[in-house]
């Protein structure tokens, strides 16, 4: 590989691991949230959650660029811009990639239910002390699911990146869209080199995930 | 006397709770009634699991919630072991690190029971090492009763914990229960609606229906009463005795018992004298005689007592509450109390013609 594949692959998998990340800090009570909340709103939240799955990259990277902007609600308040920045990229990537850690999340939260974290409460155990000695534990396979989703998924995002972050080398240019640049410059095999690493990587992650889920099975009774 | 003062009042969807209860921080209560009638929703409300917005709780000296002045104890903040349904042990330890998951989050100077005695009453030593899910129902139960016990509680609220087990686990567990209360001087709040549980364990039943207390007392005197006797279904109870153990007749086969002055003769008992033993009588077995009768009977259990109350049961039969030092009711059919007059305060004889020890219970 080239200099320059070399820094978009270390560029993206920066990225890809910023967001999974971010995304476990604020997806976890998100998640918790929306599996234990009877609130009306529970619905609303759900569906703008799901958002980025039928969203075209383009119209939420073109929004996030603008919110992010310098003529967006930062850029007006604070005279400074993200976009076309690796942060503004990590913002970007972690709507765009919420999803696939949210709904794993929330589905293990469900499954758990809170009969564990009343026991747990019942031994003296405070909410925080259950969560993460009882209930984690439990949807350990949600949050496994979780991360490498998000991981992979974003390491294969291409329109968001295109729109928020640009292509500059070594800050925003990731793998995907550097293979876009090699293919517009006739660069075939460069081309076909990284996508080939993304195939088989892609392939590795995911049945690495599925043999460990065989292998030690949770057993929750 | 340390008491458990209780006042809730919460309003669910297709349910309304309005209890006030004050029992004894003593022994073990039991919490009566058919489903839907709240009483794991009491239990939850007792525990902090469901917050009733005005309600109001104090254990012995200490309050656990006061509404009126914002004041709700957080479950995990409470003095309370609290055994589920199910026994709800956690998936990801072992048996041991399951028992040691309470014991060790509360203080070492507030650490009364310890794990050889857990281990020991509930006899579940060489499960230690075990699995969760190699556990079978009854096992894990009593995996989950040590658990709650390792905390050292001061309040224990078990909620219906045998239910998902068979009658021999059933009558594998109940004496456990029973040891922990009476070896570990725990109180007990204890949820069911099996009144083979309620005989075995009950130092005091409170009797709830569609979210109301429609009454309290010790089990005896709840048992007896003539107004309660319905909530109890079809097994009719005439009277449950804490008596003694008097003498023992092998040559034939017989236990003498002594209660407040009277004797029952029972089955040979494998009980040293002295020693107290639980006997219920059921209103059936119990069948009346006015005077008594020179001619021989070969009835051995007959005690004075005097009618205190007369009530018609159904189309047939009536139910007679009689005192024999304690309440004991008799049911005779309707024609029975015309031919032999029966009255309050009249002097009868009641002829007892079975007497059952706990053990032999069934529903």
């Amino acid at each position: 590989m080239a200099d320059i594949d070399l820094r978009a692959l270390w560029v993206t998998l920066r990225l890809a691991a910023m967001t999974v990340v971010v995304l476990l800090i604020v997806g976890t009570p998100l998640a918790w949230w929306l599996a234990h909340t009877r609130s009306r709103f529970r619905p609303i939240l759900e569906a703008v959650v799901a958002l980025p799955i039928v969203l075209p990259p383009t119209v939420l990277g073109f929004y996030i660029l603008v919110a992010l902007g310098p003529y967006g609600p930062l850029g007006r308040l604070m005279n400074f811009t993200l976009a076309f920045t690796f942060t503004g990229l990590v913002i970007a990537s972690v709507f765009y990639s919420m999803p696939f850690v949210i709904q794993p999340l929330q589905g293990a939260f469900e499954a758990a239910g809170k009969a564990p974290l009343e026991a747990a409460w019942s031994l003296r155990a405070s909410k925080l002390d259950a969560f993460l000695t009882v209930i984690s534990p439990i949807a350990l396979r949600g949050y496994l699911s979780a991360v490498v989703l998000g991981f992979a998924h974003t390491m294969g995002e291409f329109g968001v990146v295109l729109m928020v972050g640009g292509s500059i080398p070594g800050q925003t240019k990731v793998l995907s869209t550097t293979i876009y640049d090699h293919v517009e410059t006739m660069e075939f095999a460069q081309a076909h080199a990284i996508s080939a690493f993304m195939l088989v990587f892609s392939f590795l992650v995911l049945l690495g995930v599925y043999v460990a889920n065989r292998r030690f099975p949770i057993h929750v009774s | 006397m340390s008491r458990l003062i209780a006042r809730f009042d919460v309003d669910y969807p297709s349910f309304h709770l309005s209890v006030s209860l004050d029992v004894p921080t003593s022994g073990i209560t039991v919490l009566f009634g058919p489903s839907g009638s709240g009483k794991t929703t009491l239990l939850r409300c007792l525990a902090g699991l469901e917050r009733a917005c005005d309600g109001f709780m104090q254990f012995g000296n200490d309050v656990w919630q006061d509404e009126a002045k914002g004041l709700c104890l957080p479950l995990h903040a409470r003095p309370i072991g609290y055994v589920f349904q199910e026994p709800r042990l956690f998936p990801h330890y072992s048996v041991h690190s399951n028992l040691l998951y309470g014991y060790k989050r509360i203080p070492v100077e507030e650490r009364r029971i310890s794990i050889e005695q857990v281990v020991i009453i509930l006899g579940i030593g060489h499960l230690l090492d075990r699995r969760i899910h190699k556990l079978s129902g009854g096992e894990q139960q009593r995996v989950a009763i040590g658990r709650a016990l390792l905390t050292s509680p001061k309040l224990l609220l078990m909620d219906e914990p045998l239910t998902s087990l068979d009658i021999q686990r059933k009558q594998e567990i109940l004496p456990f229960i029973q040891r922990l209360h009476e070896e570990l001087h725990i109180p007990v709040i204890y949820v069911s609606h099996a009144i083979s549980e309620i005989l075995q364990l009950a130092d005091r039943v409170v009797i709830l229906k569609q979210g109301k207390l429609v009454g309290a007392g010790s089990l005896n005197e709840v048992l007896t009463c003539l107004e309660y006797r319905r909530s109890f279904g079809s097994l009719r109870v005439g009277a449950v005795l804490d008596a003694r153990v008097a003498s023992h007749e092998p040559q034939y086969g017989l236990t003498q018992l002594e209660f407040k002055g009277q004797f029952l003769f029972v089955p040979l008992q494998p009980v040293a004298i002295g020693q107290p033993v639980r006997v219920h009588i059921l209103s059936s077995d119990v069948s009346l005689v006015v005077g008594r009768t020179n001619s021989p009977t070969s009835v051995l259990n007959i005690l004075e007592a005097t009618i205190l109350e007369i009530r018609e049961m159904d189309q047939s039969s009536v139910d007679v509450l009689l005192d024999i030092g304690a309440p004991l009711v008799a049911s005779i059919t309707r024609k029975s109390l015309a031919n032999l007059g029966l009255k309050p305060d009249q002097l009868v004889f009641a002829h007892i013609k079975a007497v059952a020890l706990n053990e032999e219970l069934t529903e």
